[in-house]
């Protein structure tokens, strides 16, 4: 093992290092290539960073079917150049249209005349703002984008929304008990009177005899969700169908996913150009809107939860169970209690104005399935009245004692009224108007509908809005303290320690070009803490260089200088991967406790441990190597 | 060996009195102040709003408690056109117990609203709403990422090293951590999720240098036969003082960029940091090096179980 002057001591080893033959620091010239390699793929990657993206407007029609046409690009031309604003250039591919424009001001004037001349009868396209990128076709060609920004860099609004579940089952066992009595009642299968079958997630059924239950139990065969289970209750045959846990689970899947698909709808309409929309966790979802102007109108349309019912009015003979009444201009309406069809069947909903009265309208168009349910019913029921009850569930929040303290619980109260009722003159079909609505009711309700119902309601736990102007400033500073710190460091580098200085300032340099080209090929987001962290990395990074000097520094007492250099690189080896392994843990822990902001930090700062180590170790030596290796060198300056 | 001889450990009770105190001072500001608690642990909502004109808080105070949102908090941030307006959760109408929650999320939005009608060149630079269950969310997650952190990173050093050295590193980080709390509470400075993330990289700040540092009282108690653990430790924290002073330099350069360069927003987050990077330096002279002395720390311990190494010079060179 011991070769040459140098004791091969156990850190060496340890890592695998076997101890160098032939000359003392001289890496042999595919190693040099492969390290200047690495670092210019890095140079080329973090290179998109440098071109500042243009100011633009992004067209794209509502409807996925929908292409956008030359002529529409000709009629959005025409309508800026009326308006005096100029186009640097634009493009048109198959599903959008991207205008870039001179300043962040005609940005604005831009989005609002290219959306009043393009939606000016009703709303069919997304007018967003956006970013129109300069990094060059070939860099984008390998594949080179630059970081995305953050809402605190960029400007925009952050959503954490609580999808309330409760609720939702609530509804879902109430829904299902009241399917079931249908059915039962439709089957002619006695069971014994009593009104509550709902006990938290249980239906029980109770029956007079063995018979009845178990033809319920063949009718009501198509409910799935639930186990059916045979019991005796007080005395009573009792059919019992239980949600299970999974079955909760399979549930709040479901729901969370057609929330996340009308979520995804809305915001759509908001005019932000790349929307998020995610899920976390067991029952959020997180909506980032970047760069949006509104955010007021935003947190209206997200957690805005509306439908419509339409329903017959009830006969003088119905039972009394199966009617609901509801306060109508003045007097007392009583209707059926199920509905014919619901907004869940509603195809396509426009706001408009009826041109007789001049009162907003909204256009109905149902899908199939709602088109002959409802003609199947109106068909039997020409002269009676149909009434159309508009529901809206309104997030309320109470205070309940909890282990002695006081806590806030969010539920949900349904507001539900009937906005008309009228006689069926004929048997209707797949197209409606409806009225009895002001404007801003009207328009919602449109958007809506034809965004799709929440299957559960939703409640905003936590929201961020950072305006355009703090977040230029932000990035502005950020940059600048980057520039700064950085600047500070190399200085000193240089002043202490001269020639290795230099060497440690390159690979400092190649540390902070890595990281920046591994953070945008991750596509991680860089956030004002991300910017903090690049900063740290930056001082934290000289660390390594720093062991591996003063290390040098020592054993150029006992030892000639180009052992030296060796036994210090060599020696420092295992203080650094300990130190940084260390704190890589810390930065993993980050990563995966914390959010928001702090992981924007964990993020950068697992990163740059990472790059810090490969130049401190590799770059920093390639370098000395060249500088000092294979010479005879009498002293040595550090 | 080379460079300064100076005798740290001879001044460890000076050390362990002044860390002492400091502690002391911190534990008493913190139970009886506490902490400046931010938005993302508090809840309710944050309204920031600048304007091109300088604007007295006071006065804008006074129009919001007029306007009908009371107990807020109103104060310039970084200059004098800048105006930050907290709220707490409005207090409910408490007719019944139902109050519409929309408001609450609506709060900012209807701030912003009310002082427009007022001062009409204002604009909204940021508004933050934290629901209250969210801030307790973030707080029980934040302690915990503490804690982990400090479990984790013991069994690691327990792992490498010995268990002197693992309580040593802990005892300092948690030194660390309980100093620049301390400050937080002494100051009043609002403690948030940023602050939260610098004191994370406070621990991991401080753990680099306890490990340069314990790495190298290892090496010179496997390596010199002679001389006390006092004379050793002596020994091997001078042979680091330069490499340790050099990186806390740079990183303070870059955090004192941070502080005057990076605006109001980051402020908080650098300060802690800058007081972290100071005292953790500290700490990994004194504090880690006094416990591995306290907790008998000898030779014997780092031996590594090789019978051949017994009676050999092993490690050090000519």
């Amino acid at each position: 093992m011991s070769e040459g002057p140098i004791d091969p001591s156990e850190q060496t080893t340890l890592l695998g290092v076997a101890p160098r033959r032939g000359a003392l620091n001289k890496f042999p010239l595919w190693q040099y290539l492969l390290i200047a390699m690495v670092v210019g793929i890095g140079a080329i990657y973090a290179a998109p960073n440098l071109f500042q993206p243009d100011p633009a407007v992004q067209v794209r029609a509502l409807d996925s079917d929908q292409r956008i046409s030359p002529r529409t690009l000709s009629r959005v031309e025409a309508a800026l150049k009326k308006d005096n604003i100029q186009i640097i250039d634009s493009a048109l591919s198959e599903d959008s249209l991207l205008v870039r424009v001179a300043s962040d001001e005609a940005q604005l004037r831009a989005q609002a005349t290219i959306a009043a001349t393009l939606n000016a009868r009703d709303v069919n396209y997304v007018v967003a703002l956006s970013q129109a990128s300069n990094t060059p076709q070939w860099l984008q060609d390998i594949g080179g984008t630059p970081m995305s920004l953050g809402l605190d860099l960029f400007g925009g609004a952050h959503f954490l929304l609580q999808v309330n579940m409760q609720e939702y089952l609530k509804g879902v066992m109430a829904n299902s008990a009241e399917g079931m009595r249908d059915k039962l009642i439709e089957e002619r299968i006695r069971f014994l009177p009593g009104k509550d079958w709902v006990k938290g997630q249980v239906i029980r059924i109770p029956f007079r005899d063995e018979d009845s239950r178990s033809a319920a139990q063949d009718a009501l065969v198509d409910y799935q969700d639930f186990l059916v289970q045979d019991r005796e209750v007080a005395g009573n045959l009792v059919l019992q169908f239980t949600l299970t846990e999974d079955k909760i689970r399979d549930l709040e899947d479901r729901a969370i996913s057609q929330n996340l698909t009308s979520l995804r709808k809305r915001v759509d309409e908001l005019g932000v150009s790349e929307p998020q929309v995610q899920r976390l966790g067991r029952s959020r979802i997180v909506v980032d809107l970047p760069g949006i102007q509104d955010s007021a109108r935003a947190k209206e349309i997200l957690n805005k939860f509306a439908n419509l019912e339409f329903r017959l009015e009830a006969l003088p003979n119905a039972r009394k169970s199966q009617i609901e009444s509801y306060p109508y201009q003045g007097r007392n309406q009583e209707i059926m209690r199920r509905n014919i069809v619901t907004g869940n069947n509603v195809q396509d909903a426009q706001q408009s104005f009826d041109p007789d009265t001049s009162q907003p309208q909204v256009s109905i168009e149902l899908d199939n399935e709602g088109g002959r349910k409802m003609n199947a019913v109106t068909k039997d029921n020409v002269g009676r009245a149909m009434a159309i009850l508009f529901i809206e569930q309104k997030p309320r929040v109470r205070k309940v004692m909890v282990d002695g303290e006081e806590v806030e619980e969010f539920y949900s109260v349904e507001d539900k009224r009937l906005i008309s009722v009228a006689n069926i003159q004929s048997a209707l079909g797949f197209n409606f108007r409806i009225t009895g609505l002001d404007l801003r009711e009207a328009q919602d309700l449109a958007l809506l509908l034809r965004a799709g119902a929440l299957a559960a309601p939703m409640y905003i736990v936590e929201e961020r809005t950072v305006g355009a102007q703090l977040g230029d400033e932000n990035i502005r500073r950020g940059w600048q303290s980057v520039a700064i710190g950085f600047a500070l460091v190399l200085a000193f580098m240089l002043f202490y320690y001269r020639g290795f200085g230099i060497a440690a300032n390159i690979a400092l340099t190649a540390n902070l070009t890595l990281l920046v080209a591994i953070m945008s090929v991750l596509g991680a987001t860089l956030t004002l803490p991300g910017i903090a962290g690049i900063v740290l990395t930056v001082g934290m990074a000289v660390d390594a260089n720093v062991l591996i000097f003063s290390r040098i520094k020592e054993e150029l007492v006992n030892n000639a200088p180009q052992q030296a250099i060796q036994a210090g690189f060599d020696r420092a080896l295992l203080t650094i991967t300990d130190a940084n392994v260390t704190t890589f843990f810390v930065a993993v822990i980050l990563l995966s406790i914390g959010s928001g902001p702090v992981r924007g930090f964990a993020v950068t700062l697992a990163v740059g441990i990472v790059t810090s180590m490969f130049t401190a170790i590799l770059v920093t030596r390639a370098l000395v190597n060249l500088m000092y290796g294979g010479r005879k060198l009498e002293s040595l300056k550090i | 060996m080379i460079g300064s001889k100076f005798d740290f450990m001879g001044r460890r009770k000076v050390a362990t009195i002044i860390s002492g105190l400091l502690l002391l001072a911190s534990v008493v500001s913190l139970s009886f102040s506490g902490l400046n608690l931010g938005l993302d642990f508090t809840g309710g909502s944050l309204v920031e709003v600048g304007s091109s004109k300088e604007i007295a808080p006071e006065e804008v105070r006074r129009y919001l408690t007029g306007a009908g949102f009371s107990n807020g908090t109103v104060q310039t941030f970084g200059s004098n056109t800048e105006l930050l307006i907290r709220m707490p959760p409005q207090p409910s109408s408490a007719v019944d117990e139902a109050v519409i929650a929309q408001s609450q999320a609506q709060l900012g939005d209807d701030i912003f609203q009310a002082l427009l009608a007022q001062y009409p060149d204002m604009v909204l630079r940021q508004s933050n709403y934290v629901g209250p269950a969210v801030g307790d969310e973030l707080a029980n997650d934040g302690g915990l990422a503490l804690l982990t952190a400090l479990i984790v990173v013991m069994f690691y050093i327990l792992l490498r090293f010995t268990k002197q050295f693992s309580v040593g590193a802990v005892v300092a980080l948690a030194h660390d951590v309980i100093i620049v709390l301390g400050c937080f509470s002494l100051f009043q400075w609002t403690f948030d999720l940023t602050v939260l993330a610098a004191l994370l990289a406070v621990i991991g700040y401080s753990l680099n240098d306890t490990i340069v540092v314990s790495d190298r009282i290892r090496e010179n108690f496997r390596k010199l036969r002679r001389g006390s653990p006092v004379d050793i430790i002596n020994t091997s924290l001078n042979q680091t003082l330069g490499r340790t002073l050099v990186t806390s330099m740079t990183t303070l350069f870059v955090l004192l960029a941070l502080l005057f360069a990076g605006g109001e927003v980051i402020r908080g987050f650098a300060s802690a940091l800058s007081i972290g990077v100071v005292i953790g330096t500290y700490s990994s002279i004194y504090v880690a090096a006094n416990v591995l002395l306290v907790m008998n720390i000898s030779r014997e311990d780092l031996l590594v179980p090789e019978p051949e190494q017994d009676g050999n010079e092993d490690g050090s060179y000519p």
